[in-house]
């Protein structure tokens, strides 16, 4: 059991216990506090990727900014300042069974593919990530038609999300 | 060191996690919560598979980044659509919400 | 490589020496080392942070043509430790209703939104924390995190003052790191990088020479990152008792308090390193660390008292003022300042370095000319409707 082993085993656990708190904390902004955690959590697993550009990116957009929505949403949708009834609805066993078996599936059939347990090949010295990147996002050879496409898909969200929040008094 | 196992196993548990919050949860905001959980272990495939496969081909990254993006979008409408109806309707109960404009 | 050369690399292998000469593991030994290393470095931040308390006391005293604490101490030094040993004994309350655990992990949040800033700084070319070759972003992520403890301290306070100050606290927050973030590609295009170190490396001329309206834009919104004055609304305490920390007493309000003064002391050392050549001066810093070390702080400390300037000399503006300043003003100029110099950068990139110098600095005066002008013609056609109304109680006869 390596250092590296050790670190990822903690904070993976760190990451699904606090998922599992999002989905079955009773008080709505905790579930959203826990959800940072997780949130969190998912950061460092992609430091130990060596995608330390989309682990900073992770907590710049998702923390910074869709955290923070979810708690606004939340304190701006309750008629009281405690939540009241149930937090989850009557058929949640079936919803344990589905999540159980999904993840029964998608392990089974992925530990038949051969490539389950390779291990990662070091990184080039002087790979600059964020510099190829950068050439992929905006080189036409590369994904700049995806880029672009998102950046239209983010203006018609805004547009559409300040319609239909707006209080026409 | 670490095996690509793990962290497909880890996705995997994630992905499941917010399953059972988008099925058993009864608060929209929180059937929100539960997607954005299925988001985050979709990109830690993606992420993975690129760290595991060739370094040099950027597209596992630029598809992170791309869904970045749409959970950004998706969250920002999906919570404008919860405010709304909240107005509306007094309530964000997803089993309340069951009627039509009348 | 000697002590006066590499300090921190001499006391780290010394360290690990002493360590694996105990019977540690390397890989152990190594861990602790670190440790031990961001222990002394958050130290001496807080001892720093003690300090500026008496900075911030004597400057605002100045400004306001008065003296300051000068009883405590020679000059008044050593009232900070009254300070702190007043809010250390003071009674540490929980309003009733407050959610416990939020309400007590809100104060350390934000504290180490502050301290985490710390890894990414230069303090001299040999010693930086992280050296993340996306460190201006993580500029961004540390204050992500701080927008997160105001609402926590906000909500759970359990005070509708409280979540009011807090919710238009973070509003400010959330909305002025667009302008910032623009801001920090400035030296990004001009350096290729986006690391600290190579951003100062690459100042062989000052940016803010370069771009100086980028080094106005990113300091009025790093004031309001910080949430101070004039963009103090949540927590002034003539506005909202005191938004997001009325709740809060004795030393988590310290931690409040401290946090801002360090943070504001962290942003006078970004805009040192981003735009004024971070522990550089005229070839200084490669005479010894210590050098560069003293030349950052004293630049930062320059920086802290511009934005301590600002803060005593300006009024208070209102929360819609605040807002309608950074979506309709300052947003769209720091957009079409990056691709104004995105596209200066590409045309004259290959050229003297006067004329880039010249260039980029008639570009920046371009677009601040045609943004005031277009803002005067508005507020001139705003001034006009309103010229036309006629009071309705003459003030006087």
């Amino acid at each position: 059991m390596t250092g590296e082993q050790i670190f990822f085993l903690l904070v993976g656990l760190v990451t699904l216990g606090a998922a599992l708190m999002v989905v079955t904390s009773r008080d709505l902004v905790h579930a959203a506090l826990w959800l940072v955690a997780t949130l969190f959590g998912v950061a460092v697993i992609y430091t130990l990727l060596n995608a330390g550009f989309i682990a900073v990116v992770q907590v710049v957009v998702y923390i910074g900014a869709i955290a923070i929505l979810f708690i606004f949403a939340v304190m701006l949708t309750r008629r009281t300042l405690r939540d009241t009834g149930a937090s989850v609805n009557k058929n949640w066993w079936a919803g344990a069974v589905v999540a159980v078996a999904t993840f029964a599936g998608l392990t089974f059939l992925l530990q038949s593919w051969s490539g389950f347990s390779k291990t990662a090949a070091v990184i080039p010295s002087g790979f600059d990530a964020i510099s190829q990147l950068g050439d992929a996002l905006t080189s036409p050879a590369g994904y700049v038609l995806p880029f672009e496409v998102a950046s239209v898909l983010l203006l018609a969200a805004l547009v559409g999300a300040v319609y239909l929040a707006f209080n026409k008094k | 060191m670490i095996p690509l196992s793990w962290y497909l196993i880890l996705a995997a548990a994630l992905f499941s996690i917010g399953l059972f919050g988008v099925l058993a949860r009864r608060n929209a905001v929180a059937i929100l919560l539960g997607v954005e959980l299925m988001l985050n272990a979709v990109n830690i495939n993606l992420v993975a598979f690129w760290r595991y496969g060739d370094v040099t081909q950027m597209a596992g990254q630029v598809f992170a980044i791309i869904v970045f993006a749409v959970a950004a979008a998706e969250v920002a409408v999906g919570l404008a659509l919860v405010i709304s109806v909240y107005r509306r309707r007094n309530t964000v109960v997803a089993e309340e919400l069951d009627l039509l404009k009348w | 490589m000697n002590f006066w050369n590499d300090p921190l690399k001499v006391a780290a292998d010394w360290l690990t020496g002493i360590f694996t000469s105990w019977g540690m593991n390397a890989v152990f030994a190594h861990v602790l080392v670190a440790f031990l290393g961001v222990l002394i470095l958050i130290t001496i931040l807080m001892v720093i942070d003690v300090f500026l308390v008496w900075i911030e006391r004597k400057v605002v005293a100045r400004f306001q043509d008065r003296l300051g604490p000068n009883r405590v101490g020679p000059f008044g030094l050593i009232q900070p430790f009254a300070d702190i040993i007043k809010l250390l004994i003071k009674e540490d309350t929980t309003p009733d209703g407050a959610d416990k655990v939020v309400y007590n992990i809100a104060p350390l949040l934000s504290m180490m939104s502050v301290l985490i800033l710390w890894a990414v700084v230069p303090l001299a070319p040999v010693m930086i924390g992280v050296d993340l070759n996306a460190g201006v972003l993580f500029i961004i992520a540390a204050g992500a995190i701080g927008t997160l403890s105001i609402i926590m301290a906000g909500w759970s306070s359990n005070n509708k003052f409280s979540v009011i100050g807090a919710f238009r606290q973070v509003a400010v927050m959330v909305s002025f790191e667009i302008p910032m973030l623009a801001m920090l590609l400035i030296p990004t295009i001009f350096s290729g990088s986006m690391g600290m170190n190579a951003i100062i490396q690459s100042q062989n001329i000052w940016f803010v020479f370069l771009s100086p309206l980028a080094a106005l834009i990113f300091l009025i919104a790093a004031i309001a990152e910080l949430g101070r004055a004039p963009f103090d609304l949540a927590e002034g305490e003539s506005e909202l008792v005191s938004g997001y920390n009325i709740e809060y007493s004795g030393m988590k309000f310290g931690m409040f308090y401290a946090g801002e003064l360090l943070h504001a002391f962290t942003y006078g050392g970004f805009w040192a390193i981003l735009f004024f050549g971070g522990y550089r001066f005229f070839g200084l810093e490669k005479v010894s660390p210590f050098l560069a070390i003293a030349i950052i702080v004293i630049k930062a400390l320059v920086g802290y008292w511009v934005i301590m300037w600002v803060k005593y000399t300006m009024m208070r503006i209102r929360i819609d003022q605040m807002l309608a300043f950074n979506w309709k003003f300052l947003t769209p100029v720091a957009f079409v300042l990056v691709m104004v110099t995105a596209l200066m950068n590409a045309l004259l990139s290959g050229a003297d370095s006067w004329l880039y110098v010249t260039g980029m600095i008639l570009s920046n005066v371009i677009v601040a000319w045609v943004s005031l002008e277009i803002v005067r013609s508005v507020s001139k056609k705003e001034r006009e409707k309103v010229e036309g109304l006629k009071p309705v109680v003459e003030a006087h006869h």
